[in-house]
């Protein structure tokens, strides 16, 4: 088992099996609001599926409307348990800010080093930030 | 979590609800918001554009209904991005009932903050024209970048959700493009050796824009050795062509735009990290990335992306000179634009010359071309750079007289000299 200090961008509790990207994603046309798929064009992980999984993500790009996105998977229930980034964005951020005004469930987003991570391990974000691999 | 935000007395009663829910809503979601940006106070802003506008799904329809049951209301004028509905031609939407219904709940949920129903991406173009200076909170790729850039103002890229929070605070995070240091060219692009034919067409501007975007990203250029005349709807084709293809919210063309009399001003008196040569070989390369149609055959022209200006409109009646186009022409422009042409009759004519207007919306953002995917001619490099993955058809570029010849004849006009 390993703990993980990281950044808290919005707390907390969630845990589930790890999905690490291999690229920077942009939500906005690159995942469907429909299904919680990746539908982003040449990415390494299109057609794999986002809900339920705590998230690695290298970076976020693209359109700001990626905030309007993150809010319609929190409402359909096909968001992500949780994110790591390793860069942070406000924009992704905002969708999850919105949920939490609105009553709707949010997820925490931790921002620190992912190289660590791995596909299929459970990973456990906690309130304050620290983040436990078993 | 990270640095507080620093409010002022009053920030802190619209935070704490004494101006009402709606305000103290969007108020945690400004803050909030401000804290991830790394802004550490908040400014007054006197304007908006709201991009949160056009339908991406029933989320933010319900929240933009809740800040109207909040009691919400716009605190500066604001003006309104395209919807995806076109209220002149309702028939041409090809979504299905139910997203037209959503779609045109959250315009009506955004008229009903306040917002005026400009429904356009282009308002600097009918009369909404922040002045040198003002900071203002504008969503939309092309209006921020045409805001900064050919007006002087100040706005970062913002977009949905936040845009209409700060409109109902009337505030802003303070950082990046609202501070003057984030504001200076880094880097200096040298168009000097490029010929005054290939710098005096219209067609020119969308392409090196694109050039811009894909080669800068979001950096700050001052563009130096163009004509110091340009018209506006070119500032406006290049804005946009850069917004689309990279993330470029600023750029300043020396003896052009009001921050940039000079390369020295535009890059506050410090020497650019970086200076690129432009070369005609590198514009005709990038204007080559703006087709994608492997055939000659086309199946529409689509123009004004952004939003048709009057002076576009006029260009555009000189070159078809009453000739009926056989293909037909998409203009998507803005109500203001349109209710002019169809008072003296203009509109009327072009109609019956096969031109169909696209009014408050357009062809890449609602699904209005027909058919599952073909092939478009365009004279902008924002349709260029999303038609293919917002509507399946491929892309043409073009300038806008050969949009208007091909249209005509049927067959693709091209006039391969004018890129040497």
């Amino acid at each position: 088992m390993a703990v993980i200090e990281s950044t808290v961008l919005i707390d907390g509790d969630a845990a589930g099996p790890a999905l690490v990207l291999d690229s920077p994603i942009s939500f906005w046309g690159g995942v469907d609001p429909r299904t919680g798929s990746i539908t982003q064009a040449l990415h390494p992980q299109n057609g794999v599926v986002i809900g339920g999984a705590i998230l690695v993500v290298p970076a976020f790009i693209g359109s700001s409307s990626s905030s309007a996105v993150m809010l319609e998977l929190l409402h359909a229930g096909l968001a992500p348990a949780g994110i790591i980034t390793g860069a942070r964005d406000a924009i992704l951020c905002l969708g999850i800010l919105v949920a939490d005004e609105m009553n709707w469930p949010t997820i925490p987003v931790v921002e620190c080093e992912i190289s660590v991570f791995k596909t299929g391990q459970h990973t456990a974000i906690h309130k304050d930030g620290r983040v436990v691999l078993e | 979590m990270n640095p507080t935000v620093n409010l002022t007395q009053s920030e802190r009663a619209l935070h704490n609800g004494e101006l009402g829910a709606a305000k103290a809503c969007a108020m945690r979601i400004v803050v909030r918001s401000a804290e991830l940006l790394g802004a550490r106070r908040l400014i007054d802003v006197v304007s908006s554009h709201i991009d949160g506008c056009l339908y991406h799904g029933d989320s933010g329809v319900f929240f933009l209904e809740h800040l109207v049951t909040l009691g919400g209301e716009v605190a500066i004028p604001s003006t309104l991005n395209i919807g995806a509905v076109d209220t002149q031609n309702p028939g041409i939407i090809r979504a299905d009932i139910r997203a037209q219904t959503m779609a045109r709940r959250l315009m009506t949920a955004h008229t009903a903050l306040g917002c005026e129903p400009t429904w356009t991406c282009a308002p600097y173009q009918t009369g909404h024209r922040p002045a040198l200076g003002e900071q203002i909170a504008w969503g939309e790729s092309n209006a921020v970048v045409f805001a900064n850039s050919v007006l002087g103002a100040r706005t970062n890229r913002y977009g949905d959700l936040l845009d209409i929070c700060m409109a109902i605070v009337g505030k802003a995070p303070y950082y990046g493009l609202h501070t003057d240091t984030a504001r200076r060219a880094t880097i200096r692009v040298d168009c000097s050796e490029l010929s005054a034919s290939l710098t005096s067409i219209a067609a020119f501007y969308p392409v090196l824009g694109a050039w811009l975007g894909r080669s800068l990203g979001e950096d700050v250029a001052v563009i130096d050795g163009l004509p110091e005349s340009i018209p506006e709807d070119s500032l406006k084709a290049l804005g946009a062509g850069a917004a689309a293809t990279g993330s470029v919210g600023l750029f300043h063309i020396a003896g052009v735009t009001p921050e940039a009399p000079d390369v020295a001003t535009a890059c506050q008196n410090r020497v650019p990290d970086e200076s690129i040569l432009v070369t005609p070989a590198m514009i005709r390369a990038t204007r080559d990335m703006l087709d994608t149609a492997a055939s000659d055959d086309f199946d529409c022209v689509a123009l004004g992306s952004p939003h048709f200006s009057k002076v576009e409109c006029g260009e555009f009646e000189k070159i078809l000179n009453g000739r009926r186009a056989q293909k037909p022409v998409y203009i998507c422009t803005s109500r203001a634009v349109f209710d002019a042409l169809k008072e003296s009759g203009r509109a009327d004519a072009l109609q019956s010359q096969g031109v169909i207007f696209v009014v408050d919306t357009c062809v890449i953002a609602t699904p209005i071309l027909p058919g599952d995917g073909g092939v478009m001619m365009t004279s902008s490099a924002k349709f260029a750079h999303y038609g293919k993955g917002n509507t399946g058809y491929d892309t043409i570029f073009a300038t806008l007289s050969e949009c208007v010849e091909s249209a005509v004849s049927g067959k693709v006009q091209r006039q391969a000299a004018l890129w040497q």
